[in-house]
């Protein structure tokens, strides 16, 4: 079986420009939706809180659940149903970080007199302030040095020049740890550093780096801006997702740019923009397989994996979509730039 | 004839092993019985991470030693106006002038550790203000910690945990992990509890109301004792007027036991002191007879009965209305001794056992489905070549399990996401190898050179494609904590076994149908 006939010739690179819209387009959503939301939707793991999830023997309403809160002084709490339907079960979110040893109790004889039916406390999630921020300083730096070792390696290997992104490297951590000692806020500090990474590529001419970098940024501010346009949380376990999506993205990028290498050496004589095509429409039904099998288990993960799973496999879906459209996109598209760079 | 080479060796002796590490799981009786760790969001249990109010440490020391300069000055008959910890770890001493002599002998003396801030002379008086130098804080406040973790440690051994997880992190917290444990408020009570006990005498000659009101004499405190009323169930609050200073302290304890009142068949602990305390504690009743002596910890009173007599032998007994789970945890930690500093949890989350088993049964689902939906896939789109694919894909989930299990790693609900994942992205490996050797055979190559330059061609493209994964997978290990390091662990097993299922394994296969037997048509 095929799905994609040898020798088919698909020209991306002519529809780059409409490409290039759409992503901006995408990119623009994004970040008015987060703007409007006022930045990302932090969960607990970040911004500190409680998550209490209750299953109840028979129905009852968020009504029921919001007044026996309200009789322990929790009003302030938001209840919304989780998982399946007919489960009877729900989440609690309090911004009350204080759990003492009755806490379960109160909250459960609480809810019990209020829906007059059994609850079973099945989860209790509290995160006090100070390690949330921790938990997100964390996240952020981890976003940042996964970032930086794979343009390490991307420069290295393709472009061999270990020495040069190994100093500028070097030299992007020196200049972020000499930063947190001034106490700058830290998603400042990590974009200032990409953007002078970025910068920092375009001088030395780290052209593959650069489009890696370029494909990664866009696939994450993408997912990023999907998760605000759906008003989902951002917690421990999307950041993981988020980690993955980049190794996963970045493995379809280097699979495109192999080829284009490959290639290079093979028709020396063939403009830039005829190889990247012929490399992309020769990788196209592997890209198509891989995503293929990867989204299929991803989506068996998204309906069958269960509430506390869900938002996961909903990022790692996104990202996988996003992920292979920028490889085909964005990635290549980028080494056309230097072309027309070098023209001028 | 050469039948084994040192590639199927390897092999043989990689699948043996992984075997052999998966069957524990199956059944915990098998060597090397290494099961594979289920994270508490899978197993159910508890997460804790507690902050040492090392501060308090240093403020109690300070307490402590601003009591001894006090008993010094009196032993030595210096008048002093005024000894008091102020600002929470500095100690301000008024003394007359003309007693400053003597005063700067006995810090010389006895007290080396005090750091001088401020001398200020005062009409006749002089304000005299120390501190504990920075070494000596960082000291105690490092030893709270030490201390606090080996206490609660202790706790935990003695509450009966099947493998608890204790740990430090960073300078003063500690992080608890607790599998499988149901009653997370009596975990919790255990943990948090500083268990100061006291012993302190009632402060007879003044009236409780009147010091209710605000007017609490000076050397007096008011604490209570918490009652619930069996009937409504009500907390019902009795206020005591306690002397400040403590007479005994839960210091001196060797021993702690729940035992069973005759009369009234309830539960009580039962404390034994040391020969020091015993001492103490014979002289304390031996000179308040017919006095109340209040029974104190943490600050709330547990009972204050009156002394009969003088009491020797060194034991006494704490009542109160506890129910037997109530006496034993108590004596757990009254046996395990207090905590240098209180603590408080700043993160917690506990997972019922039943969501416990839940999300197992609805990860293991999807596993399945997905799994099936990709093998059957493959097979479908390379035929014979994709059921090579999918006995390496078969493999690979085996050597992850083999690897969580010899490595001791934690599989958590995000592990088994990595472990669904990686199924999906294992099988691109050999769509790379296959790609290409469609490709060569396009170009009308025998299948064995086809093989041969499909396997080369794809090698260091896969290389490089694994890698990068690797390293977004390893910072996750570094920086992730409890369910989030199980993804990264599960992702980086993942991406090494696919790399040798799909580079080394599906080879040798092509390998025995090509050579061995020597197929001449390949189905792919």
């Amino acid at each position: 079986m095929q799905l994609i006939k040898p020798g088919i010739h698909i020209n991306f690179i002519e529809k780059r420009k409409i490409a290039f819209t759409f992503s901006m387009l995408m990119i623009l959503a994004g970040i008015v939706s987060l703007i409007i939301h006022q930045g990302p939707k932090y969960g607990i793991d970040f911004a500190g809180g409680t998550v209490i999830q209750i299953k109840l023997s028979t129905a009852a309403t968020i009504g029921d659940i919001k007044s026996g809160l309200k009789s322990i002084g929790l009003e302030k709490s938001s209840v919304q149903s989780f998982g399946e339907r007919n489960t009877n079960e729900f989440l609690i979110h309090t911004d009350i970080t204080d759990t003492d040893e009755n806490y379960s109790d109160t909250l459960q004889q609480a809810l019990k007199s209020s829906t007059g039916t059994d609850v079973e406390i099945r989860r209790i999630e509290m995160v006090g302030p100070q390690v949330g921020k921790d938990l997100q300083e964390k996240a952020l730096f981890a976003m940042f040095y996964a970032l930086l070792f794979i343009t390490i390696y991307i420069s290295g290997r393709f472009e061999l020049k270990w020495m040069l992104s190994g100093i500028m490297a070097a030299a992007l951590m020196a200049a972020v740890y000499f930063f947190t000692l001034f106490k700058v806020s830290i998603p400042f500090l990590i974009g200032t550093a990409l953007i002078l990474s970025l910068v920092l590529f375009w001088f030395l001419e780290l052209k593959y780096a650069m489009g890696a970098i370029v494909a990664l940024i866009h696939d994450i501010i993408i997912t990023v801006g999907i998760f605000s346009i759906f008003d989902k949380e951002f917690s421990l376990p999307i950041i993981a997702a988020l980690l993955t999506i980049i190794g996963y993205s970045l493995n379809d990028t280097i699979i495109v740019f192999d080829r284009i290498r490959e290639n290079m050496r093979k028709h020396n004589k063939l403009p830039l923009d005829t190889i990247i095509n012929k490399s992309i429409n020769e990788t196209l039904s592997r890209t198509l397989l891989t995503s293929g099998t990867t989204i299929i288990v991803v989506l068996a993960l998204f309906v069958l994996g269960g509430g506390i799973i869900h938002d996961f496999a909903f990022a790692m879906l996104v990202g996988v979509v996003i992920g292979t459209y920028s490889s085909i996109y964005v990635a290549s598209p980028i080494l056309l730039a230097w072309q027309n760079k070098e023209k001028k | 004839m050469k039948t084994l080479s040192w590639k199927h060796i390897i092999v043989l002796l990689i699948t043996v092993a992984a075997v052999i590490h998966i069957m524990p799981t199956v059944n915990p009786a098998l060597w090397p019985h290494k099961k594979i760790n289920l994270g508490l969001d899978l197993q159910g249990g508890m997460h804790l991470a507690l902050e040492v109010d090392t501060e308090k440490a240093v403020e109690s020391t300070v307490e402590r030693i601003s009591q001894e300069l006090r008993n010094s000055l009196k032993k030595e008959h210096i008048r002093y106006t005024g000894i008091d910890r102020v600002d929470g770890n500095k100690i301000s001493v008024q003394i007359p002038e003309d007693s400053k002599q003597s005063f700067d002998q006995i810090l010389g003396k006895e007290f080396k550790q005090l750091r001088l801030i401020s001398t200020v002379p005062d009409s006749g008086q002089i304000h005299i203000t120390m501190d504990l130098p920075d070494r000596e804080t960082i000291q105690i406040k490092k030893l709270a910690a030490d201390q606090a973790l080996e206490t609660i440690r202790n706790r935990i051994d003695q509450f009966g945990v099947n493998e608890p997880d204790i740990r430090r992190q960073g300078e003063n917290r500690i992080l608890i992990q607790l599998p499988g444990v149901k009653e997370t408020k009596r975990a919790k009570d255990i943990i948090g509890k500083t268990a100061i006990l006291e012993f302190k005498l009632l402060d007879d000659t003044h009236d409780v109301n009147a010091a209710l009101k605000g007017n609490v004499p000076p050397g007096s405190q008011i604490l209570y004792e918490i009652k619930v009323d069996p009937a409504t169930s009500r907390e019902i609050k009795v206020p005591y007027l306690l002397k400040k200073g403590t007479l005994l302290t839960g210091a001196y304890l060797t021993d702690a036991r729940v035992q069973i009142d005759s009369q009234y068949n309830e539960p009580y602990v039962s404390i034994d002191f040391d020969k020091k305390g015993a001492r103490l504690f014979e002289r304390i009743t031996e000179e308040n007879v017919k006095k109340r002596l209040a029974i104190v910890l943490d600050n709330k009173v547990y009972s204050a009965p009156v002394i009969q007599e003088k009491i020797s032998g060194g034991s006494a007994r704490i009542t109160g209305n506890f129910s037997p789970e109530e006496a034993h945890d108590l004596a757990i930690v009254l046996r395990a001794g207090a905590l240098p500093a209180p603590v408080q949890v700043i993160e917690e989350r506990t997972v019922g056992p039943s969501l416990g088993a839940d999300s197992i049964r609805k990860g293991l689902m999807s596993m399945i489905v997905g799994g099936i939906l990709v093998v059957a896939f493959m097979v479908l789109y390379y035929r014979l070549s994709g059921l090579i694919a999918d006995v390496a894909l078969f493999m690979n989930i085996i050597l992850i399990a083999a690897g969580l299990a010899a490595f001791q790693a934690t599989l958590t609900l995000p592990g088994i996401a990595g472990i669904i994942l990686t199924i999906g992205m294992a099988v691109d490996a050999n769509v790379l190898i296959f790609e290409r050797i469609r490709e060569e055979m396009a170009v009308g190559r025998s299948p064995r050179a086809a093989v041969d330059t499909g396997y080369q061609r794809a090698t260091l493209t896969i290389l490089d494609a694994n890698v990068t994964t690797l390293i977004a997978a390893l910072v996750l290990f570094q920086f992730g904590t409890g369910p989030v390091k199980g993804f990264a662990v599960t992702l980086s097993l993942g991406v090494i076994s696919s790399l040798f299922t799909s580079l080394i394994v599906t080879r040798m296969i092509f390998d025995y149908l090509l050579l061995k037997r020597k197929t001449r048509t390949l189905s792919i």
